[in-house]
């Protein structure tokens, strides 16, 4: 744009942040991922948050063919599918769908097929909105770093 | 509509022009033929107007016609009234002759009245006015009457002629009071026949009603016709008015077809079927029109006929009946004559009446007969007799000429022969003067006649001869014919008895053709119809009395005519002198109907032709708006994932070129690199430009609502600037106006957005002079000027009255537009009814600048994307133009507006409103917070601002109030001076933390200075320090300049604009000798000295977790190994190993945690037990004598149960999943000790 200046990505990015806590897209513990970055590993939330999406995807597309192929779902697969993403998502602080993920389960727990369907769905949203609010994120977090003049280090060394 | 195409022209972008699209293409479409309609239609409304005139015409000649009618009936009333009167009038002349007779009878004395005859006479003539005994009005009379009778009675028996003279004196008065009686009764019965006149006249008045009735009745129709052409004309006009409203609906339902598609296909059947629904409906109205006025055609012409034959009946039942009775009156007359000679004549001898005497009373009573022509007397002489009455009377008697033509030749009777021998004779002895010449002549020799004295001395009634050729007036005539009896004749005796009683005949003739000649006289309206009188007595062959033969005109009315006689009979033939006009007014009416309804059936027609014609464009529309917008999403769709897909490989060249920036390169390396970084750096952002308004064309933007301080804005805005203003040498400033608040709900992103694209414009487009000032207000504040007490406002109102010295008063001095031009046009603002919501406020930011200004021509285009003022523009000053228009649709966003002022060479004002809302100021995020409250070291301070120009004071004002500081401005050093020496000793001068001097201001009053310096050196020590500190303000300073400022002592040091607060803190420190503290640097983490070098291994199957916590302990300075999964930790942890500690996952597929853990006790319990045993030495499993790794579960869910079987596996602990320093800290301080 008009040469921004890094601090005002800066705040661009808390804004965004700010906007995601509030909504509760996002907790605490993405605040600490982002803590964990630093000068030795400074794509590290990039890099576990794609880490996270490839995970996340795959496990979603299992639950879809899980919840579509057959009659009878199997229920007690598709609980596995869900801790796991369970578990990833609480890691990295998504707790919307960390939220739903527990919904999902307690769907399946009772064979609840509508209810896992109508999970399913909302899981597969809240999935997306993370996945496009993070991306601008990252987005917004890149341009900063290119503003900042950060150095990279050379990769030779 | 020029001017909406001019707009959409204009909006190039692509939904507005859209929009635009959407109301013009209708207009359009519609406008030829809605124009040629409006050129068909004065035809049409003349025709409308001509049929109303004319059918308005017609109404106003039946208005006539009818009332002619009416009056004509009214006339004939009065004429009948008239007649009445005047036969009233005849019988009191028939009264006072009678009343002359006894005169003439009391001269005569020799001829004494019998009372019996007189009797006789008195009942004949009150026989002769038969109605007046039936009269049941005069009862009293008839009494009266009859007590006159019984006085009569007894002088009747009296025989001596004295007596009577005697009694007749007597009896004068009462007879004469008889009269009188017998007038007044003759009045009374005047008054019954003037009754049925009444009655007559009612019938005309009834009948004069019901043609006011049916006149009314065809107003009403008339007034309904009226009705329905005003609807129609209504109905016309609306439906005009509703096809426009129709084409709407269609628009919408088109709108809402262009959503779905498959809508369309179904809206389209339904249309059609209404379609033909209407062009049934239209046949259906026709046809029905067509029968309606067909039928009113018919039913009109009924009513006319009906009308013209009841008027017919009515005149001719009035002409029969008043023929009738005028002939009935004189046949009495001539009964009474009958009478009177059988009363004087026969009943007296000598006789009382002689030849004279009887010509003298017909004579005088001529009057009362005016048809008859004259009367005479025939006595009655047998052939015995003959010869007696021969020689009495002095002649024979003569017989007719002819025997078929009596009374017709003007005869000599003394030339007559002598008539022949018969059994009985009938000469005339008495004849009236007008037909003296008959006297002696014998009527029993005329075959007629002799029939007609026979008949009517048998009947004993008045007989009629058919009509023949009267005597010199040659008129058609008949005889009555009386016989005269003796006086005793009863009267119920038969006809034999009549003969023999008979004495004479008295004849009278009478002149029809004058009768009815004057009867019509009387009677109006002779024009209109022609009456014809027959003898019908031989029905074969009716002999004409009056009347010539006319053509048949159609209508015949007949009416049959008693004149007394039963053998004879007559009809009197009506019919109109025309044939029956044109039935004007039911062609009329009918043609009126029928033009009216091919008029609204054309109309109808037109419309649903217009219906057809716009539903066929709406179809078409919708279906090019669904492909419009087909096309319109896929432009956003690509615009949107090309710019990401170009964005983030632009990333990776970016960063890389950054990266070969930091090697090392030679110079001209190194501008390579830089000028494609830079290149790469436009491109993205022109690249989110283009995001931006893809964005906001797919409206996928969206405003936060998020607390923030517009003021901070501002803030940031001129910090980002700044640099690029100090470059180019261009003052910038910010400044709030006092009413904004300090916390505002809205989307402080896109409100920075706004004005840094405002900001960057005018930065850009500005050169080495002027400045760019950001100001912001409330637009209550504007809304009224005059009251507005905000000084830059105002200063900005008074911009054109300040010209000395060539520079404005502005904030670097040089012209700019009048920024109240800039809000002119926004609609919300001048509308001043915004504030429904007193939540709401609307901000009004306004940018000026001293910058080349927007061209004249190009002013209309500065909003629509990618179009910049000028397409050198772009290569000059670079951009795409972009910004603007994304500025616009953010503004519009936020429910504001946006415009501008621009003088070429003079700068641009741009102005834009957003609508936000009002917040507290707890909801401030504490990023915002801290920009609110600075360091509030300077908070409470005075200080006094030396600024010859208002706005730049102004300024300077703002940022210290932001600061906290009270502001006083002075606009000179003389009087700053002035004011500060004047207050030397007292309290206000110390009270002055800083005095702040404009560099202009300082140069034009150096003199001052001086007064200032010496101030300062005359000052004691103690004063000294209080003194205020001296700033001086500049835009622009070489360091020469600096240094010498600074060495003259005055000045404590310079701030250079435009000044940031943390510059002012500065400085402000620096002055007073403050020292800057020092931050401390954050403690070193704990944790990092307890997991310092230590090698943890973390086994999870999920690689985000696995991630995670390898960057959380790496970060502690841990060596994290990963696996990620149990049988791969087994593998690593069979001993020996040389991991300090494992992180475990609880869930994993295969083999879950407590599963691992225990096989991994299993294989440590089996190498200690070997190294116990001695089996294995410690060296091979790395000189440890008892392995016990610690394990942490690492769990999503930390119940008691899990925590207890964790226990139960051999687990040392567990971490919630997302590590939690505190957490991690504990656990792991029971297995490690820090290192320091």
């Amino acid at each position: 744009m008009l040469g921004l200046g890094a601090d005002l990505l800066w705040a661009d990015m808390n804004r965004l942040l700010a906007f995601l806590f509030h909504q509760g897209v996002l907790d605490e513990q993405f605040l600490q991922l982002q803590q964990l970055q630093d000068e030795t590993s400074p794509n590290f939330v990039s890099e576990v948050v794609n880490i996270y999406f490839h995970e996340s995807e795959k496990l979603l597309r299992n639950l879809r063919g899980l919840l579509m192929e057959r009659e009878f779902s199997d229920y007690k697969k598709m609980g596995i599918h869900l801790n796991q993403l369970m578990g990833s998502s609480s890691s990295i602080g998504a707790k919307r769908v960390t939220n739903v993920c527990l919904a999902f389960r307690a769907a399946t727990d009772h064979n609840n097929r509508s209810g896992c369907l109508r999970a399913l769905e909302m899981l597969e949203h809240e999935y997306c909105y993370l996945k496009n609010k993070l991306h601008e994120l990252f987005q917004i977090e890149q341009q900063r770093v290119l503003a900042a003049g950060v150095r990279y280090p050379v990769q030779n060394n | 509509m020029s001017v909406n195409k001019r707009i959409s022209g204009s909006n190039g972008r692509l939904q507005p022009s859209m929009k635009s699209w959407k109301v013009n293409e209708p207009l359009n479409g519609s406008n030829s033929p809605h124009r040629t309609t409006w050129r068909r239609k004065p035809l049409l409304l003349l025709i409308v107007f001509g049929v109303i005139i004319a059918s308005f015409g017609l109404f106003l000649s039946f208005k006539n016609s009818e009332y002619l009618m009416s009056k004509e009936k009214e006339a004939a009333c009065e004429e009948s009234s008239r007649i009445l009167l005047q036969r009233y009038n005849i019988s009191r002349k028939q009264l006072h002759a009678l009343a002359s007779l006894f005169s003439g009878s009391d001269q005569i004395f020799s001829n004494c009245i019998d009372e019996r005859r007189l009797q006789m006479l008195l009942n004949s003539g009150i026989a002769c006015n038969p109605q007046l005994v039936c009269c049941p009005e005069n009862q009293e009379l008839q009494k009266k009457h009859r007590r006159f009778a019984d006085t009569v009675e007894p002088i009747e028996q009296c025989p001596i002629l004295e007596d009577y003279v005697r009694t007749r004196i007597q009896l004068s008065f009462p007879f004469k009071k008889y009269v009188l009686l017998a007038s007044h009764s003759l009045l009374s019965s005047n008054l019954v026949d003037f009754l049925f006149c009444g009655k007559n006249m009612l019938q005309s008045w009834e009948l004069h009603v019901s043609a006011i009735m049916d006149y009314t009745s065809s107003l009403n129709l008339v007034k309904e016709y009226w009705w329905v052409l005003v609807g129609i004309i209504i109905s016309c006009n609306l439906s005009g008015f509703c096809l426009l409203r129709i084409q709407k609906q269609k628009l919408v339902e088109g709108h809402q077809v262009g959503h779905q598609k498959q809508l369309r296909d179904l809206s389209r059947n339904p249309l059609k079927s209404v379609g033909t629904w209407r062009k049934w409906s239209l046949a259906i109205f026709l046809s029905l029109g067509i029968l309606f006025s067909i039928w009113l055609f018919c039913d009109l012409y009924t009513d006319f006929k009906q009308t013209r034959e009841e008027m017919l009946t009515n005149m001719c039942d009035e002409r029969a009946r008043m023929l009738q009775d005028q002939f009935n009156v004189s046949m009495n007359h001539v009964h009474a004559l009958a009478v009177l000679v059988s009363t004087f004549h026969h009943g007296k001898h000598p006789s009382a009446i002689d030849q004279k005497i009887f010509g003298e009373y017909t004579e005088t009573t001529a009057f009362e007969r005016p048809l008859t022509s004259g009367v005479a007397y025939a006595k009655k002489v047998l052939h015995s007799d003959r010869a007696e009455f021969e020689k009495q009377h002095g002649w024979t008697i003569k017989k007719m000429e002819t025997e078929n033509e009596a009374l017709v030749q003007d005869c000599i009777p003394e030339k007559l022969d002598p008539a022949p021998i018969q059994d009985e004779y009938a000469p005339v002895i008495f004849a009236q003067e007008t037909v003296s010449h008959i006297v002696s002549i014998d009527m029993m020799s005329g075959k007629e006649d002799r029939e007609n004295i026979l008949r009517a001395r048998a009947t004993g009634k008045g007989v009629l001869t058919s009509p023949f050729k009267l005597l010199k007036s040659n008129h058609l005539g008949v005889v009555l014919t009386f016989a005269v009896y003796n006086s005793n004749v009863p009267a119920d005796a038969t006809p034999k008895q009549r003969i023999e009683a008979t004495v004479g005949y008295l004849g009278a003739s009478y002149d029809v053709r004058s009768l009815v000649d004057k009867l019509l006289h009387q009677l109006a309206s002779k024009q209109i119809i022609v009456v014809n009188v027959y003898d019908t007595t031989n029905a074969s062959a009716p002999i004409t009395m009056y009347g010539t033969d006319v053509a048949d005109t159609g209508l015949l009315r007949i009416n049959s005519l008693d004149f007394g006689d039963p053998l004879r009979k007559h009809e009197m033939h009506c019919r109109f002198k025309q044939r029956p006009p044109l039935p004007w007014k039911a062609i009329n009416y009918s043609v009126g109907i029928f033009l009216i309804v091919l008029l609204i059936g054309y109309i109808y027609y037109v419309a649903i032709k217009r219906i057809e014609k716009v539903e066929d464009d709406t179809q078409k529309m919708a279906e090019l708006k669904v492909r419009a917008e087909a096309a319109d999403v896929a432009k956003s769709q690509f615009l949107a994932t090309v710019s990401h897909e170009i964005r983030t490989p632009m990333n990776g060249v970016l960063g890389m070129l950054q990266m070969l920036m930091d090697t090392e390169l030679d110079e001209n390396q190194m501008d390579y690199a830089q000028t494609a970084h830079k290149s790469g750096k436009d491109l993205i952002s022109v690249i989110n430009e283009v995001l931006d308004q893809a964005k906001i064309e797919a409206r996928k933007l969206e405003l936060e609502a998020v607390a923030f301080d517009p003021h901070a804005i501002l803030e940031e805005v001129l910090s980002l600037f700044s640099g690029k203003a100090k470059e180019k040498g261009i003052e910038l400033a910010v400044y709030a106006s006092n009413e904004v608040p300090k916390v505002v709900i809205g989307d402080p992103k896109r409100f920075w957005q706004i004005i840094t694209n405002l900001v960057g414009n005018s930065l850009k487009f500005t050169h080495d002079k002027g400045h760019v000032f950001v100001s912001i207000h409330l637009a209550n504040e504007v809304k009224n000027p005059l009251h507005s007490m905000d000084a830059v406002l105002r200063e900005g109102l008074e911009l054109d009255h300040d010209l000395s010295d060539n520079t404005y008063n502005t904030l670097s001095g040089f012209a700019v537009g009048n920024r109240w031009k800039s809000w002119a046009n926004f609609k919300k603002l001048n509308s001043m009814d915004l504030m429904e919501e007193p939540e709401l406020i609307q901000l009004l930011v306004t940018v000026e600048d001293t910058g080349i200004g927007i061209p004249i021509d190009a002013q209309s285009r500065i909003f629509t994307p990618f179009m910049q003022a000028d397409s050198s523009t772009s290569r000059t000053y670079g951009g795409t133009g972009i910004g603007l228009s994304i500025s616009k649709c953010l503004v519009e966003l936020m429910r504001g507006e946006i415009g501008f002022v621009s003088e070429p060479g003079t700068g641009s004002t741009f102005t834009f409103t957003a609508t936000l809302r009002k917040g507290e100021t707890t909801s401030l995020d504490a990023k915002w917070q801290n920009f609110s409250t600075f360091d509030s070291q300077l908070q409470g301070l005075r200080a006094l601002v030396v600024d010859r120009r208002k706005i730049r004071a102004e300024v300077t004002r703002y940022y210290l109030q932001r600061l906290g500081m009270s502001v006083d401005v002075m606009s000179s050093l003389k009087s700053a001076c002035s004011c500060l020496t004047g207050s030397c000793n007292m309290r206000v001068s110390k009270q002055f933390a800083m005095i702040l001097i404009d560099k202009d201001a300082w140069d034009k009053e150096s003199s001052t200075l001086y007064s200032i310096k010496k101030q300062k050196k005359n000052g004691t020590n103690g004063d000294r320090i209080n003194f205020p500190k001296v700033f001086l303000l500049a835009t622009h300073l070489s360091p020469n300049e600096c240094d010498e400022l600074k060495t003259n002592g005055v000045i404590d040091d310079i701030l250079m604009k435009p000044f940031w607060l943390s510059v002012l803190v500065c400085s402000y420190r620096e002055s007073l000798g403050i020292e800057k503290r020092q931050i401390s640097r954050k403690k070193v983490s704990k944790l990092g000295n307890l997991l310092l070098q230590k090698r943890i291994l973390v086994v999870d199957d999920n690689a985000v977790n696995r991630k995670v916590a390898e960057g959380v302990l790496q970060k502690y300075g841990a060596t994290v190994t990963c696996v990620e999964g149990g049988r791969a930790a087994l593998q690593m942890l069979k001993p020996p190993h040389n991991f300090d500690a494992c992180f475990m996952d609880l869930q994993m597929p295969e083999m879950d945690g407590f599963e691992v853990t225990r096989q991994i006790r299993i294989l440590e319990n089996d190498v200690n037990e070997k190294i116990a045993c001695g089996e294995a030495s410690a060296e091979m499993f790395g000189d440890i004598f008892y392995w016990h790794i610690p394990i942490l579960a690492m769990t999503a869910d930390v119940t008691q149960a899990s925590n207890e079987e964790c226990k139960k596996c051999g687990m040392d602990g567990y971490v919630s999943k997302p590590f939690e320093e505190e957490q991690l800290y504990t656990a792991m301080a029971r297995f490690f000790k820090p290192s320091s």
